[in-house]
């Protein structure tokens, strides 16, 4: 019963976001008062129906209702039942399911915390994002449908895939999805600016917010899903260029563009064109991620497999939404005139550079990734495009990226002179140097020299400006404390979302030095590796609730004193007749001593030991750099809420 | 000015992604084209077949693990060596990708060893070989498991 209440929510959430497609639109461009009213009620309508569908799913998974064919195949009754619940979006039909539940959340925030905008501009963007939703729920509904029962039902599920059992995969989906989605919203306001035909500093400070909400998201579901490539694939690496991780990456790097591109629009009225483009863009590189990649076009070790007219269903859904909005971008961007000319010297110059050099690296990273694919397609060519290209072609892109980002925020709007604003970064500039010469030196390593210069000049450079702000030592420390407390806080978000940067590439920097070995040894026996004593104590076998786990006992020592205790193991489940390696990792923050355990043969077993160096920075600098949008949502005069309102503390995700 | 820019910034990146094309593209290859010698060593490819029954043999030589089995396409199998730890689906009869280059004695030394997460999955470039070696007409259906591919019988590497 309760798959059919699903599934009949899931066909009313479609009806109604037909409506809430239709009606909207409609009274925006009749001007029609009644029909633009109804669109906050579509949308929560739309929300609670796609939210009781989404529900009916999770529910049928938790009471291990095998007749429904998307459980039995991705749940098992043997699973803790947290794993049931995320197993609903471990799948292809859930995790759609689940990204329309989102998309729903975003109309219900537009209606929620858009009250202060035109009624036509709030009416046109749920409009559009009901529209959005009608494609792919009509999707859903049709060739994915997750309610389809099997008839005998069997006895017990599939069981989920053993690597997509673990806490951080089972967060990080909602999180990347809530990212993906979220620039919808953008996406939204740049179809409905369109079809105003008005473009100006107020539409900038109304996107801003979605944008770094989103953004914020985005960043945390990068960070999370390279974390979990990092210790549950256990490859010693945390990133690897694949399809589905650059998918996801794309919209980061035009997402982030979009974010600096709409400062430009509230502030000077300017690049609005551009700006508008890049919303589209941005959602657009979205869409491909999720759907390209899911419906398996792009070959990734994360696709699902899929049957060929889901294939062609997402494609012409794909060239409707994105076709239909760069149709909409050509037809009417003219009217959108530019006011403000400016110099190339100034702080909308170098947000210039920034979105320039962005959209550069998008460029070769989409390039890339979709090479395999127009080589098959254009020369019948079976070919890969490996790490060494992305590292050829994106490190030299970054190195001015990472040059201007400290140089930027110090400069004045409108006109400015680069010296005195490189003169007063001359500290942070001496500090990179001699990091990277001390690392030079000590290490010989060229790659973490240029890699630590860039993180202390990030780090220090995104400061610069509130030190010059406050007036740091310069005027007695009081003073300075009041100063710093007057900031605005997006001005501190900024900072501390660059410094963010900073950690992460420090992280990498840290990681090139990494040290790793693979042996095979017997019980008893020691390696040496980085300066630790690596002992194998024992084998012993430890039963677990769905897998039973050969565990490898390790002692890691250090100039004869233990530091860590180590349980490397391989957990073998039954149900699925696979073998997957649990890795172990002791962290202190400076370095990650990490040990995955291979094969057992001849009383010898593989171990791969690594120590990797400042590894867990990477996803602290990322999270860093998510709290700095936070601040920055945070700040009073950026609320989409009247900005007179105190009330209107929500943030919006 | 701005023109300048972006053509600056486009034109830059173009050529670098091109650059780095040249140096970096791994081409895939079929067991039967490396028998052929028609690839020259040194030059980093991707070589898909599947593992030949029998033909995985283990050993440790100076404590690092060292795999050599024979990747086939059923009409010829190349030899590939590999140090390091096998992805947990490798198993014989299994379709994988092993990332590498031939060695100047015609074997080919792997770098890493790819098989992907779901036993009944078989790699596209597999595909591929064993359409270009006549094993598999797609038109006649999907293909059979991996297992059945081969003549020997088949055990579990797990074993």
């Amino acid at each position: 019963m309760t798959p059919e209440l699903g599934h009949f929510a899931l066909a009313l959430a479609v009806a109604i976001a037909a409506a809430q497609a239709v009606l909207p639109l409609m009274g925006a461009h009749n001007r029609d008062a009644r029909m633009m009213a109804a669109a906050p009620a579509l949308a929560v309508g739309h929300l609670i129906a796609l939210a009781t569908s989404f529900g009916c799913l999770v529910w049928s998974g938790v009471v291990d209702d095998f007749s429904v064919f998307n459980v039995a195949e991705n749940t098992s009754s043997t699973e803790p039942l947290v794993y049931r619940i995320t197993g609903t979006w471990g799948n292809h039909e859930g995790s759609i399911l689940l990204w329309c539940l989102i998309l729903a959340c975003c109309g219900c925030a537009v209606a929620a915390f858009g009250r202060n905008l035109p009624s036509s501009l709030r009416a046109r963007v749920i409009g559009v994002l009901g529209f959005t939703s009608a494609g792919f729920l009509l999707y859903a509904l049709t060739v994915s449908n997750p309610f389809l029962r099997v008839w005998p039902p069997p006895i017990d599920g599939r069981n989920i895939n053993p690597l997509l059992q673990d806490p951080g995969l089972a967060i990080h989906p909602p999180v990347l999805y809530a990212g993906y989605v979220g620039f919808a919203i953008p996406f939204a306001f740049a179809i409905a600016a369109l079809l105003e035909g008005r473009v100006d500093a107020a539409w900038g400070r109304w996107v801003r917010p979605w944008a770094l909400g989103a953004w914020c998201l985005l960043t945390g579901g990068i960070a999370l899903g390279s974390w979990w490539a990092y210790y549950e694939l256990g490859w010693g690496g945390f990133w690897f260029w694949d399809p589905v991780e650059n998918a996801s990456l794309l919209p980061w790097l035009a997402g982030t563009a979009l974010l600096h591109s709409a400062i430009v629009v509230e502030k000077r009225e300017a690049l609005k064109t551009w700006t508008v483009l890049l919303a589209i863009g941005t959602f657009s590189l979205s869409l491909c991620g999720t759907f390209m990649v899911r419906s398996g076009i792009l070959n990734s070790v994360h696709s699902f497999a899929s049957a060929p007219t889901r294939g062609v269903f997402i494609l012409v859904l794909l060239a409707i939404v994105i076709g239909g909005s760069l149709l909409l971008f050509a037809m009417r961007a003219p009217v959108l005139a530019a006011s403000g000319i400016f110099a190339p010297v100034s702080r909308e110059g170098a947000l210039v550079l920034n979105n320039v050099l962005l959209c550069s690296i998008a460029a070769v990273v989409l390039t890339g990734t979709t090479y395999p694919l127009i080589a098959a397609l254009l020369f019948n060519a079976a070919l890969s495009v490996g790490p060494p290209y992305f590292h050829l072609t994106v490190v030299p892109l970054l190195v001015p990226l990472f040059a201007a980002m400290s140089v930027g925020p110090t400069l004045p709007w409108k006109r400015a002179d680069l010296l005195p604003a490189l003169l007063r970064l001359w500290w942070a500039a001496a500090l990179a140097a001699l990091v990277g010469i001390a690392v030079e030196a000590g290490l010989r390593n060229a790659f973490a020299a240029g890699g630590f210069a860039a993180a202390a000049w990030l780090i220090t450079g995104a400061f610069a400006e509130l030190v010059e702000r406050v007036r740091l030592f310069r005027v007695p420390l009081a003073v300075t404390r009041a100063r710093a407390a007057a900031q605005p806080l997006s001005v501190w978000g900024a900072a501390v979302a660059h410094a963010g940067m900073g950690i992460t590439v420090a992280g990498i920097a840290g990681m090139s030095m990494a040290a790793s070995t693979i042996v095979s040894v017997a019980p008893g026996s020691t390696v040496r590796l980085g300066g630790y004593e690596w002992t194998l104590l024992g084998l012993h076998d430890a039963p677990g609730p769905d897998y039973t786990a050969r565990v490898a006992d390790l002692r890691v020592t250090r100039d004869g004193r233990q530091v860590a205790m180590f349980h490397p193991s391989r957990r073998a489940f039954t149900q699925q007749q696979q073998t997957v390696s649990d890795t172990a990792i002791e962290t202190n923050l400076v370095r990650d001593l990490y040990a995955v355990m291979g094969d057992e043969r001849n009383g010898q077993v593989v171990l791969r030991l690594h120590v990797n160096y400042l590894a867990p920075w990477i996803w602290l600098g990322a999270l860093v750099m998510a709290a700095g949008g936070g601040l920055s949502l945070a700040d009073r005069r950026l609320r989409v809420g009247a900005p007179a309102r105190r009330s209107a503390a929500t943030v919006p995700a | 000015m701005l023109l300048l820019v972006c053509g600056l910034g486009l034109g830059s990146a173009t050529a670098l992604a091109l650059t780095a094309f040249q140096s970096s593209v791994e081409f895939f290859v079929s067991p039967s084209e490396i028998a052929a010698g028609a690839e020259s060593p040194g030059r980093t490819l991707r070589l898909g077949g599947l593992v030949e029954a029998g033909s995985v043999r283990h050993s440790a030589p100076d404590g690092h693990p060292l795999v050599r089995f024979r990747l086939t396409d059923g009409k010829a199998s190349v030899e590939v060596s590999y140090t390091g730890a096998l992805p947990d689906l490798f198993r014989e009869g299994q379709g994988i990708v092993a990332i590498g280059a031939v060695r100047p004695d015609g074997t080919f030394g792997a770098t890493e060893v790819l098989a992907k997460h779901d036993e009944n999955y078989m790699p596209k470039e597999v595909v591929e070989a064993l359409k270009k070696s006549g094993r598999w007409n797609p038109a006649a259906g999907p293909p059979p498991p991996a297992a059945t591919w081969d003549t020997l019988k088949v055990k579990s590497a797990g074993e």
